[in-house]
């Protein structure tokens, strides 16, 4: 028996360590270290089973021990959400990593939770097809993970975000039962649609075990567009004028910062023919703004907000507003970064969909995030803190939840009454 | 109940309460018209403050109800329960608000799916789902039903355009779900309500999602020896990497029933497909040419692009009409719902044929080919004994092809009343189970369309709530219905 493994070194009982280790084998049990820490919180063991029936039976003995559990992909968005008021174990899905079916002629996958969207994506596009999402860290970031954080990136707009491409999913439950529901076709209204009941839930309703999903064709060829704006309300104006007209983009998106001047791009998908004849369109439309082709790297440009020059002064905020308040929320922005004197730099989606980063001093942080929120929840919409610094004072990473939250702490209750899942870790404190 | 009547009435006014047989005769089913049932009242409000406040009666006498819309419904999801009332949303029929910016549009339940898409048209907008009863089924039906449409294939579901809800909850809370942003901190409510059939609560106020129109549209009609050769140009559709706005095929007998009512101008052939690009003019004139070589290559000896606006109403109006169209050919028949991998269509085809002919019924299929939707009819006479009976066994044999093949038994009419036998048969116990949860939390007395949906025991001593196997049930000596 490895130190790592020691019952004095998890923390836990032995006899119920070793009916871990009896599910999953004795090598995928491990001591919890520092890297495992979730948002501060240290948990005792890491677990990783290899089979669906074996993850659920772990979350019924530790649900039945009243540990709590924090469920694990890969790790990348670990951070978001609460910090989790207990933290026992965490159950890894990186073992449950199968493509268990590519029906490419159906245009359906499912997918085990731990597989990463790159593998999936390299598998699909044998048969020319693609899982249309972008999210972040692709290379690492799993079904699961994805999933339960609800990532989606600039191919929303078209494609819609995961909610809308997730047919199908199995769900461990914290008493243990696998539940399915949706299906593996495409068109189905048979019995509650808990696929999106369970996507952006964090892994606070059940473990995702697996999911289904539908696919899209992969693109016959693209291009990429900038488009120059010398201020904020021509960037909308530019935006605005893009979704009321005829063309048939995938992407649309704009950079916004205190030190450069806006920039629009857009992505067009389809047949040279047509790309041709939008970019003639698209040229007429912007009339006298630059229009520069752009590359492919543009659309990643969100994980660029990720690079931690200044880990400790840097915050990271998901905004939601709508589309047409793009230039109104990027002046508010402006003003309460000089108030609080940060420094920011934000990539808005026409959806409406944002992602701000903010640089400055911990307390100016807090300040900056805390009136953008107030004033954004304000205007129907919302912003969720998703990286925040330690030293920042405490700030809620989710704001208000509406009249509902009453309503979803009912579901949290029915779905997980010993709050094993996750606790402390969504909105409202469930 | 005279008391409670009372109440009712000073809710919602005179004008506002049936309560007459033979008024509530209207009430007594949806558009699947074999199940019946009396409600003991029917209340019409105007405002969800009123809604609100007969929920709260019926929560506080433990009075189901059961909210409906225009009762187009083909599954019996807004067919009254015993001993419950109907909420008519008919009298709460207003575009509240239009958002050409952010291309959004706030509703209430009563109004009509074609009428959001008529108030936003002269701005060249549209809103996406188009179910075939369109012109008389209502946004909260929809919202209930999570319904469909032929150009679903592209633009999605309902849920895909329903952006926020404000529900009534059956307790009589006023609940927000989603909103005009997008995703709104806490789980996805709307994603759950939307599809629910009514057994959440009711939706007093819709926040929808509008799409701009296409540049263009063209809808091709290719007439195919059979529908396996039209299968086989779709999956050539499909593999060239195309998404149509709506692929669609008829078979011979669905084709018939079409030209008798409406003289479509189709052409007389086993397999029919419909295909329709949007879009730009270029891209869509460039891949309008690869699907006219995909149904050449795949034996279509007639190909036919509609050349106007008018022509292509014209082809849309024979498939919309289908259903109602085997009036023409058969007395009485039976529409079915039911979803398969698109691949098995050969197989699930010649399945179907042949329980056609064992149990000498015919059998008129139309189909949404591109997602695997399919709508088999059953052709019967009423009058001939024993038929009506073949009939629905027929029409379950074909549910259960769908299952077996790795479908759906509805992708988009909805459970209802009419398939809640077969939700046991398409999920296991701790699925359903799982289902039951969500509900509980939402209705833990059972009051807002119970009996639909969930396969209910058949047992005495049940209690509404949480599902929990009886123990006759467990023991394998009784089963659920």
């Amino acid at each position: 028996m490895d130190a790592a493994t020691k019952p004095e070194a998890s923390g836990l009982h032995s006899a119920l360590r070793h009916k871990f280790m009896a599910i999953v084998g004795n090598e995928n049990v491990h001591a919890a270290t520092a890297a495992d820490a979730v948002a501060g919180v240290q948990p005792k063991l890491v677990i990783e089973p290899g089979a669906e029936r074996e993850l659920a039976e772990i979350l019924r003995l530790s649900n039945e021990a009243g540990l709590a559990v924090i469920p694990r992909g890969n790790g990348t968005k670990l951070g978001w959400g609460n910090p989790p008021t207990r933290a026992d174990l965490i159950l890894s899905t990186t073992r449950l990593n199968e493509i268990i079916e590519h029906a490419w002629a159906d245009l359906t996958v499912t997918v085990e939770a731990g597989c990463t969207i790159q593998r999936l994506q390299e598998t699909l596009a044998q048969h020319g097809q693609r899982l249309a999402l972008d999210p972040l860290w692709p290379e690492k970031a799993t079904i699961g993970g994805v999933l339960s954080a609800n990532d989606s990136g600039a191919l929303r707009l078209r494609f819609g975000a995961l909610r809308d491409l997730i047919i199908g999913a199995t769900i461990a439950l914290a008493d243990g039962t696998l539940a399915s529901s949706g299906g593996k076709v495409v068109k189905n209204v048979a019995g509650y649609d808990l696929p999106k009941l369970v996507t952006g839930a964090l892994g606070t309703l059940g473990v995702i075990t697996r999911a289904v999903f539908r696919l899209h064709p992969l693109p016959r060829n693209t291009r990429s567009f900038s488009v120059a704006a010398a201020s904020a309300e021509e960037a909308k104006r530019f935006v605005v004028a893009v979704q009321d007209s005829k063309l048939a983009h995938t992407s649309l998106q704009c950079h916004f910062s205190d030190d450069t001047s806006p920039v629009s791009d857009i992505l067009f998908e389809g047949t040279e023919a047509g790309l041709a004849a939008q970019e003639n369109q698209l040229r007429d439309l912007a009339e006298h703004a630059a229009v520069s082709e752009a590359s492919r790297s543009t659309w990643t440009a969100r994980e660029e907000l990720w690079d931690f020059s200044d880990r400790p002064c840097t915050a990271i905020a998901k905004i939601s507003i709508l589309p047409a308040s793009m230039a109104r929320t990027m002046k508010l922005v402006e003003n309460i970064a000089n108030r609080q004197q940060v420094r920011w730099r934000a990539l808005v989606y026409a959806t409406g969909l944002g992602w701000l980063r903010l640089e400055g001093k911990p307390e100016a942080l807090r300040g900056a995030l805390h009136e953008l929120r107030s004033e954004l929840e304000a205007q129907h919409g919302s912003l969720v803190a998703l990286h925040r610094p330690e030293k920042m004072p405490a700030f809620d990473a989710w704001g208000s939840a509406g009249d509902a939250l009453p309503l979803m702490k009912a579901v949290k209750q029915q779905m997980d009454p010993k709050s094993t899942l996750n606790p402390g870790r969504f909105v409202g404190g469930i | 109940m005279g008391h409670t009547f009372d109440e009712l009435r000073a809710i919602v006014g005179d004008r506002g309460l049936i309560s007459s047989a033979e008024e509530l005769h209207t009430y007594e089913c949806d558009g699947l018209t074999n199940f019946r049932v009396m409600p003991r009242a029917v209340v019409l409000p105007n405002t969800t403050e009123q809604v609100q406040a007969v929920v709260r009666i019926c929560h506080r006498e433990r009075m189901p109800f059961v909210a409906r819309g225009s009762g187009t419904g083909l599954s019996g999801g807004a067919l009254p329960v015993e001993n419950g009332i109907v909420i008519s949303l008919a009298r709460m029929n207003r575009i509240l608000e239009v958002d050409f910016p952010n291309a959004r549009v706030v509703v209430e339940p009563g109004v009509i799916n074609l009428d959001v898409t008529g108030r936003v048209s002269p701005q060249d907008y549209f809103y996406a789902p188009d179910p075939s009863s369109q012109s008389i089924c209502s946004i909260g039906g929809n919202v209930a039903e999570n319904s469909g449409g032929a150009h679903c294939l592209k633009y999605g579901f309902t849920t895909t355009h329903v952006l926020g809800l404000e529900v009534v909850l059956p307790d009589g809370s006023l609940v927000h779900f989603g909103g005009k942003t997008l995703d709104a901190p806490g789980y996805d409510l709307a994603g759950v309500f939307v599809g629910s059939e009514g057994t959440l609560g009711v939706a007093t106020k819709i926040i929808l999602r509008i799409v701009k129109r296409p540049e263009c549209v063209r809808t091709l009609l290719a007439a195919f020896p059979s529908t396996n050769e039209a299968g086989a140009a779709v999956s050539d559709i499909i593999a060239e990497g195309m998404l149509p706005a709506a692929i669609e095929m008829m078979d011979n007998l669905a084709i018939q029933a079409a030209e008798a009512a409406v003289h479509a101008n189709y052409p007389n052939c086993g397999g029919l497909l419909l295909v329709e690009l949007d879009g730009p003019v270029a891209e869509v004139d460039a891949l309008m040419t690869e699907v006219k070589k995909i149904c050449s290559s795949n034996g279509a000896p007639e190909i036919r692009v509609a050349q106007s606006d008018a022509e292509r109403a014209l082809v849309w109006k024979g498939r919309k009409a289908a259903f109602a169209a085997m009036g023409r050919i058969s007395p009485n028949y039976i529409v079915q719902d039911g979803v398969i991998p698109r691949t098995a269509l050969p197989q699930v085809m010649s399945e179907i044929e042949r329980l056609s002919q064992a149990g000498g019924l015919r059998v008129a299929n139309v189909f949404h080919a591109g997602d695997g939707n399919l709508h088999p009819l059953v052709l019967y006479d009423r009058r001939i004994a024993g038929q009506e009976e073949a009939a629905e066994a027929l029409s379950s044999q074909i549910l259960e092809l769908c299952i077996a093949a790795g479908g759906s038994i509805t992708g988009e009419h909805g459970v209802g009343e009419d398939k809640k036998k077969m939700m046991a048969k398409m999920f296991a116990e701790p699925d359903l189970a799982t289902m039951q949860r969500v509900r509980y939390a939402f209705d833990p007395l059972q009051l807002s369309n119970p009996t639909k949906v969930f396969p209910t025991p058949r047992l005495c001593g049940e209690k509404p709530g949480e599902y929990v196997p009886h123990s006759a049930e467990s023991a394998g000596i009784a089963e659920r219905y």
